[in-house]
């Protein structure tokens, strides 16, 4: 985290005043958090247990129940593979594989440089173009294998 | 061909500018809250449900009129409105269509019934992955309550209702209605026993009527065309439409709406265009993760939530995906149950354990090393799962085993006892060897191999050592004289 420590403590004060300190809101905050930090290392699930006076074992609950929240950093462009069942019979599956094998990392892992970062996910509910990747936020359809080069080439 | 349609549920979904109010009051809408808050009891508003007919699209298909008159007989200072928006059936779209394409028919049903159920208070749990419906809705409330549909005196009825968002994580399970609630209270999506129903006991602890998008997205058109008009249409046990998500192997995917009791050959056949590269239909499957397959035999089963039952499937949300001759149906029920353990929430035993145990002899089988004996590990396995577990996810999750047993064992046999995949699928069980009249030793396939299992000097013929062989394919696409078979 680059920001100094005071600053980033005041940010997720704000962000829990949003939500007046509830802990029921406290999957929305950890969204806004993420939204803000990019992953939800220990240090901030400390700092919102603290602010919202609940025990930081249940933030940790939470944060590792749900796929979509995390505790490592994600590369500058994020690649999610959807593996829904609709994209996983339209070849997912080696898709993924080529993903792996380009960036030379596994799924769910970043790339040294930090550039690009590998996950799956379950269904972006745009199944009629399966298979499904996503960089970032963009979408693209009927991938193949073989473009995934083509694909990469264009975060260069 | 289209003309098998119905559209209810999707009506306003393309047609309207869902970021504009104006355009879904033009077209109707509001008009059943305005009937419902000027001329009808909350009483009357459940009876018009009721006798329409109108089940729940979410998967379990209980009866909405039911659920909202249980839901307005408790006693309680609070009541909450809850709309299953967490679509998690992998493989299925048709709550984000609604919610992105008609966001408002949603948000004056959930009004309709927080009226018939005594609700001042309504959520739509909606899952995170789908930001542009966030967006949509957002806007749609926004603009509601700009115009006096939501919030305080709606209508100058005295009624007030409000509306907000909670959002998903990624989580499949808190699709399951008690999951959903702990996690709208911030918790970790871990079902609950039931009974208490959310209906007595659900958010907060306060009465909760939960019900899925397109359930809601059926009211305000059954409010104006009348209960009649909507139970005439469909079989005797399941009125109105269904909208499917078709996917897979099908030619025309996206989503579709028909009656109930349309077959799933007009469906897939009629509507969906057959199977794409003219291959032959194997199998599809309704329910999901909790579903099972139909097959050949069932082509002509009118779908409603009774007969599909009957098949070893369930209607589930609405997802459908299409499989063709290419699909090793071990290696889907091995997909399934991935998933199932992937999601299992952990709290009970027969789920966390019992379906892990699935999937590895599942696994077993896919990599040739299956038994006859294990075929029988798998059934009996899965009718403990399904009978002990705590929620809807354990007791549902082996159907795809189950089914795929039942309807294609022939295909595991071959797998356990023959090491075959007739499909092709389970890379295992695959043997690739060079046919000796089509080589002429051009060396592409050795350079290629990564496990050196390709012998052969330049202009001799190539052979593969099947030991070696890592059966990774790389030879098969290198070699321009198609004299590499894989069996
Ligand atoms: C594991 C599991 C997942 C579920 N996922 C969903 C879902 O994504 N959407 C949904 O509407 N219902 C889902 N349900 C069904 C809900 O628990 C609940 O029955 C439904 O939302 C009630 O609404 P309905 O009566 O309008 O169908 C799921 C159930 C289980 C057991
Ligand atoms: S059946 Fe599975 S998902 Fe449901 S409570 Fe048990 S472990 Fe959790
Ligand atoms: S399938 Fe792969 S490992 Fe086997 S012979 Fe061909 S290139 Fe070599
Ligand atoms: S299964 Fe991949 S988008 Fe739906």
């Amino acid at each position: 985290m680059s920001c100094g420590e005071h600053n980033f403590r005041e940010k997720l004060t704000e962000i829990c005043r949003e939500f007046n300190n509830d802990p029921n809101e406290l999957i929305s905050i950890l969204h806004k958090a993420q939204g803000e930090f990019g992953f939800l290392p220990q240090k901030v699930q400390e700092t919102i247990a603290n602010i919202i006076k609940i025990p930081s074992s249940r933030i940790y609950g939470v944060v590792t129940f749900y796929s979509y929240f995390t505790m490592e950093p994600k590369g500058k462009y994020p690649i999610s593979i959807c593996t829904g069942t609709a994209c996983y019979v339209k070849g997912a599956e080696k898709v993924l594989e080529a993903f792996e094998e380009k960036l030379n990392i596994k799924n769910g892992q970043t790339t040294s440089d930090g550039k690009f970062s590998m996950s799956s996910l379950r269904c972006v509910g745009a199944c009629g173009l399966a298979p499904v990747v996503m960089v970032g936020d963009k979408i693209y359809g009927s991938v193949n294998a073989d473009q995934v080069e083509k694909i990469l080439s264009e975060y260069d | 061909m289209k003309n098998k349609q119905i559209k209810i549920a999707l009506k306003n979904c393309g047609k309207i500018d869902p970021e504009r109010i104006k355009d879904y009051i033009a077209v109707d809408g509001y008009k059943a809250l305005g009937s419902c808050l000027s001329e009808k009891m909350p009483g009357d508003v459940i009876d018009i449900i009721k006798s329409s007919g109108l089940r729940g699209r979410g998967g379990g298909g209980f009866p909405t009129g039911k659920k909202w008159e249980i839901a307005s007989k408790f006693d309680a200072d609070q009541k909450y409105v809850i709309c299953n928006a967490d679509e998690g059936d992998p493989g299925a779209f048709m709550d984000r269509s609604i919610l992105e394409g008609d966001p408002h028919s949603v948000i004056e049903a959930m009004t309709i019934c927080g009226y018939a159920t005594g609700a001042t208070e309504g959520y739509v749990y909606i899952r995170a992955e789908y930001p542009l419906a966030i967006k949509r809705l957002l806007i749609a409330i926004g603009q509601a309550k700009e115009v006096g549909l939501l919030g305080k005196n709606i209508l100058n009825s005295g009624f007030d209702f409000e509306i907000g968002l909670k959002y998903g994580a990624g989580a499949f399970v808190c699709g399951e209605e008690t999951a959903l609630i702990a996690s709208m209270e911030g918790k970790r999506g871990n079902p609950v026993n039931k009974p208490p129903y959310p209906v007595e006991c659900g958010y907060k602890g306060k009465p909760s009527n939960v019900n899925n998008v397109e359930t809601f997205a059926n009211i305000p058109k059954i409010i104006n065309k009348g209960a009649s008009w909507f139970s005439s249409i469909g079989t005797e046990g399941s009125k109105g439409t269904k909208v499917f998500a078709l996917a897979g192997k099908v030619k025309n995917v996206g989503l579709v709406e028909v009656p109930m009791g349309t077959t799933l050959r007009e469906l897939i056949f009629d509507i969906g265009g057959g199977i794409v590269n003219g291959k032959k239909f194997k199998a599809a499957q309704t329910g999901g993760p909790s579903g099972g397959c139909l097959t050949e035999k069932h082509l002509d089963t009118r779908i409603d939530y009774e007969s599909l039952k009957a098949c070893g499937s369930m209607m589930g949300s609405g997802g459908m995906i299409v499989m063709d001759e290419d699909d090793c149906m071990v290696a889907i029920a091995e997909f399934y149950l991935g998933f199932t353990v992937e999601e299992s929430c952990g709290k009970c035993v027969p789920c966390r354990e019992g379906n892990y145990v699935l999937h590895e002899i599942l696994k077993k089988i896919t990599h040739g090393e299956g038994t006859l004996e294990d075929l029988d590990k798998l059934k009996n396995i899965s009718e403990v799962v399904k009978a002990t577990s705590l929620c809807g996810l354990g007791q549902t999750s082996p159907n795809p085993v189950l089914s795929t047993l039942s309807n294609f064992y022939d295909e595991y046999y071959d797998h356990v006892v023959n090491k075959k995949c007739a499909a092709k699928k389970c890379r295992s069980l695959l043997t690739y060897s060079i046919i000796e009249e089509n080589c002429i030793g051009c060396l592409q396939c050795k350079r290629v191999c990564p496990a050196d299992a390709i012998s052969g000097e330049l202009k001799e013929k190539h052979v593969i050592d099947p030991e070696a062989c890592i059966k990774c394919g790389a030879c098969v696409s290198k070699c321009k004289f198609n004299a590499i078979v894989v069996e």
